[in-house]
């Protein structure tokens, strides 16, 4: 296979004095998804936000088809195709829904996503499309964001801490979502606190725990118990729990 | 004079302080920037209207014309330069820096130019009106401004909601690093919007120099009504700052009625005391407020 | 900006001291200065008492800016309302027959009450619609006094209580009062910034999210800090008046006051007690030797603000303090791990590291 679609390489990245993410590597395939898990405050947001360009790495190297991008900022990095969803959606809640995945699609690149397939995808939307984003629920907030996301046609689908405030049925609809982007040829590096459902959804997993790296692989190959340890740090229990195993 | 021409006056003059504070509305909301020298880019555009556009064998009257989009982009320039730097400090910065300016640009002009009053020659209009009433007069000039400051703020509107950069204005004053990951240049969206604050107060500028009398400290004393304007109608709002010129205008016309040095401080009282009673304006959406 | 990575080890504990209670040469030299600057308008010609009155006067009122806008994070274009009712508090009691020297301690009164409600009108406004509205109500005040025809109205009135003293006693005797009011300012910030409320000021200045989350108690703190101000501006205006006895509301009440405060703090170096007064010092050198160009030095000194803010927001002394470390009235305070901690011990200064209010990182 070709040289890997977005490749991180030992980057540090520091939030004043704190260092948030300590000599993290992976990479992301095409039409791959990977998921990022970890507890809070694990350093796995401040990643994305680096990769988004929102945050400067102190060192190491993010390359997207081999290029290094450390130096374009968060905007050009749209061209080049990274979109993030940000932690807590984040919309421009004095806009309407509408105008919300328009502002999406005017520095898009090209791409099968258009507004209209949007509203495919999200076929509630068309009928709420004039309601102001601040008035949605929480999940529909999401879809939105996603969408805005979306609608920029990224190659790179970056997905921060999509559960977080949402009821698990929600949650569940919207990781429904997940392989019919994969198939419109749009890779998914997820962040997510929920371990089940990151596990669930990933083609690959990535753990990390404050800052470092702790536990990689495929998850058919991991136990619970593994996760566990690398996710916390420490043994949870001595015996794994009945009827626990591979997911 | 009577009252209801005291009213109808307060409307007129109401016009042009919403003409003037429209860009001071627009800088804060996009920017997060309170420009202390608003008032003062208005004087120079008047000056130069004045000085240097006869060299350009245009009549004073449409001097605009040219001043106009010129101020527009120097104001993309110097929000790309000075007005970034200082935003990338912090608040204080812009305050401060704006503030600086403003007292540098007022002196340089009463050195240059000295503090005598001048006026934008619009040849005879400028005494002519319309008398509906014997008791009612309304001078062409002031309709005229009035009639532009609204024909501009709903440009101005109709901008914000329709066009695609409008759109992206108002998503970078939602919400700014989201517009950045949504693709937006936020720091050129900055430049457009104070690009369009320039050109708007340039020509609130020039209307006022056609208005009325203008020397090189007249900048302050508007930039004190444009700030009561947008407070008193409510900060984020358009429109609220239309009702709030209008307001303040009156609430002025009013105590001037009653004593003529009771003008300014009429309309300072106002202020003070919907900051008082309704620190969020008429019309206010966002907050500036403790 | 320096950083440190602190390292503290759990097991040590820390003990804190001042930073050094006053290093030795100004304890030598403070009395010297004191003593030269008492007797200097018998000493000097008339014209550089009356240069020193006046850098004396611009000393108060930029230690009270500094202390508002770099400490409290408060930038204020009003201040000059509260010189101007210092003024006219001074010529109202002065006309009521009380010795013009007497009242300046009554007009400081007047201005720290008056400025408790403005205080609560104010505050319901942030940032830079704070600083045009503080602007607003010196422009009231300005407007309201002109009004006041026993005080001169529009065109203002002369001072009475003066006339019994020859031009050259009411020069020394402004001059020395000026002096006194600028020594209490100066030490009396001075103190007040050693004081736990100076703690909590400080903190606000370098961090005010980390300071709230620390307990302390901001908005009570801002309050005094502009009452200060206030009462200080106001000794200011009194001061004014007595040494140009001609009192009008233009003059008093005049923006111009709130540039200089603002330029010689921002030059001279903001969040430092130092630094307003080496900005009035560069202020009149610049002013005395610009002085038959007119409006020209305000070009400068406004361009050279411009350019400090920006390149150089520490300012003059700010960037000899972090230089050479020196300090004339030492305010920080040093902490340091205990011998017993197990790993190495280490120093730093705690609360003097950055002078115009950072925003939250982030923000």
């Amino acid at each position: 296979m070709s040289e890997a679609l977005l490749e991180v390489r030992h980057v540090v990245v520091h939030h004043g004095q704190l260092k948030a993410v300590d000599d993290v590597s992976f990479t992301l395939n095409e039409g791959e998804v990977l998921a990022m898990i970890g507890a809070n405050g694990a350093g796995k947001s401040t990643l994305l936000r680096t990769i988004a360009g929102l945050h400067r790495a102190t060192s190491g190297a993010i390359a997207v088809d081999g290029h290094d991008v450390a130096k374009t900022s968060p905007h050009r990095r749209v061209q080049l195709g990274i979109s993030l969803v940000p932690e807590g959606r984040r919309l421009f809640s004095s806009m309407t829904l509408e105008e919300n995945l328009r502002v999406g699609a005017y520095h898009a690149r090209k791409g099968p996503f258009t507004i209209d397939r949007i509203y495919e995808l999200f076929d509630w939307m068309p009928e709420r499309r004039r309601q102001r984003a601040g008035q949605l629920s929480g999940g529909e907030q999401q879809a939105v964001a996603i969408g805005r996301a979306l609608v920029a046609n990224p190659r790179i689908l970056l997905l921060d801490e999509l559960s977080l405030g949402l009821a698990p049925i929600v949650i569940e609809r919207i990781y429904a979502l997940v392989p019919d982007i994969v198939a419109h040829g749009v890779s998914i590096l997820i962040v997510e606190q929920d371990v089940a459902q990151g596990v669930a959804v990933a083609d690959r997993v990535h753990c990390l725990l404050e800052g470092r790296t702790s536990l990689t692989g495929v998850p058919a190959d991991l136990t619970l118990e593994q996760i566990d340890h690398a996710y916390f740090g420490a043994e949870l229990s001595p015996t794994p729990p009945p009827g626990a195993g591979a997911p | 004079m009577t009252w209801t021409n005291v009213v109808i006056q307060g409307v007129l003059i109401g016009g042009f302080y919403a003409l003037f504070a429209c860009g001071l509305s627009l800088m804060f909301g996009v920017l997060k920037v309170i420009n202390l020298a608003h008032g003062d880019i208005a004087v120079v555009a008047a000056y130069v209207a004045v000085f240097l556009t006869p060299h350009l064998h245009l009549p004073e009257v449409w001097a605009f014309l040219v001043v106009v989009p010129l101020f527009g982009l120097i104001g993309y320039l110097v929000q790309r330069t000075l007005i970034q730097k200082s935003i990338d400090r912090d608040p204080f910065t812009t305050l401060l820096v704006t503030f600086g300016l403003s007292v540098v640009i007022e002196n340089l002009l009463l050195e240059i130019y000295s503090a005598n009053g001048q006026v934008v020659n619009i040849g005879s209009l400028i005494s002519q009106s319309w008398h509906p009433t014997s008791i009612v007069y309304i001078s062409y000039v002031s309709l005229t401004v009035l009639g532009v400051a609204v024909l501009v703020l709903a440009l101005l509107q109709l901008f914000l909601s329709r066009t695609g950069m409008g759109r992206l204005i108002r998503a970078v004053a939602d919400d700014r690093e989201a517009a950045q990951l949504s693709g937006a240049n936020y720091r050129h969206v900055f430049g457009i919007a104070a690009a369009i604050a320039f050109a708007t107060v340039a020509l609130a500028g020039i209307a006022y120099g056609m208005m009325t009398q203008f020397a090189p400290t007249s900048g302050g004393v508007n930039l004190l009504f444009a700030f009561e304007a947008v407070v008193i109608g409510g900060i984020g709002s358009l429109w609220g700052t239309l009702v709030g010129g209008i307001a303040l205008g009156v609430a002025q016309q009013i105590g001037a009625h009653i004593n003529p040095q009771y003008q300014i401080l009429a309309g300072n009282l106002l202020f003070l005391l919907v900051l008082a009673v309704r620190p969020q304006g008429l019309f206010g959406k966002k907050t500036a407020f403790a | 900006m320096k950083r440190s990575e602190v390292t503290i080890g759990r097991s040590g504990t820390v003990s804190v001291r001042r930073s050094l209670r006053s290093p030795l040469y100004t304890l030598i030299s403070a009395p010297i200065v004191v003593g030269l600057l008492t007797v200097a308008p018998w000493v000097l010609p008339a014209q550089f008492s009356t240069t020193l009155t006046n850098f004396y006067i611009l000393v108060i009122m930029a230690t009270m800016w500094n202390l508002l806008a770099g400490y409290a994070g408060m930038v204020s274009i009003g201040q000059q309302a509260f010189v101007g009712l210092g003024a006219y508090a001074t010529l109202y009691f002065a006309l009521k027959g009380i010795n013009p020297f007497v009242t300046i301690p009554l007009a400081v009164l007047v201005c720290g009450l008056i400025a408790v409600p403005v205080n609560y009108l104010l505050f319901r406004l942030r940032g830079g619609y704070f600083s045009i509205a503080t602007w607003v109500v010196a422009d009231t005040a300005l407007l309201v006094v002109g009004t006041v025809a026993v005080l001169g109205g529009g065109t203002g009135r002369l001072m009475p209580g003066l006339q019994n003293l020859s031009p050259a006693q009411t020069a020394h005797y402004s001059y020395l009062a000026a002096w006194l009011v600028a020594l209490v300012v100066v030490f009396g910030t001075s103190l007040l910034l050693r004081s736990r409320l100076g703690l909590v000021l400080s903190s606000i200045r370098d961090n005010e999210v980390a300071a709230r989350s620390s307990g302390a108690n901001v908005r009570a703190a801002r309050r005094t800090v502009f009452i200060i101000a206030a009462a200080g501006c106001g000794a200011a205006g009194a001061v004014l008046t007595i040494s140009q006895p001609f009192v009008q509301p233009t003059s008093v009440f005049s923006l111009q006051w709130a540039a200089e405060m603002l330029f010689v703090s921002m030059i001279g170096g903001l969040g430092t007690i130092e630094g307003p007064i080496v900005g009035s010092i560069i202020f009149f050198a610049l002013q005395q030797s610009l002085q038959q160009q007119g409006a020209w030095y305000l070009v400068i000194f406004g361009s050279v603000a411009v350019v400090v803010a920006l390149w150089q927001p520490r300012g003059i002394w700010g960037a000899v303090r972090d230089r050479f470390h020196a300090e004339i009235l030492p305010v920080g305070h040093w902490v340091e791990a205990s011998p017993t901690a197990r790993r190495r011990p280490w120093r730093r200064r705690a609360t003097e590291r950055s002078t115009a209010p950072s925003g939250a990182p982030g923000a």
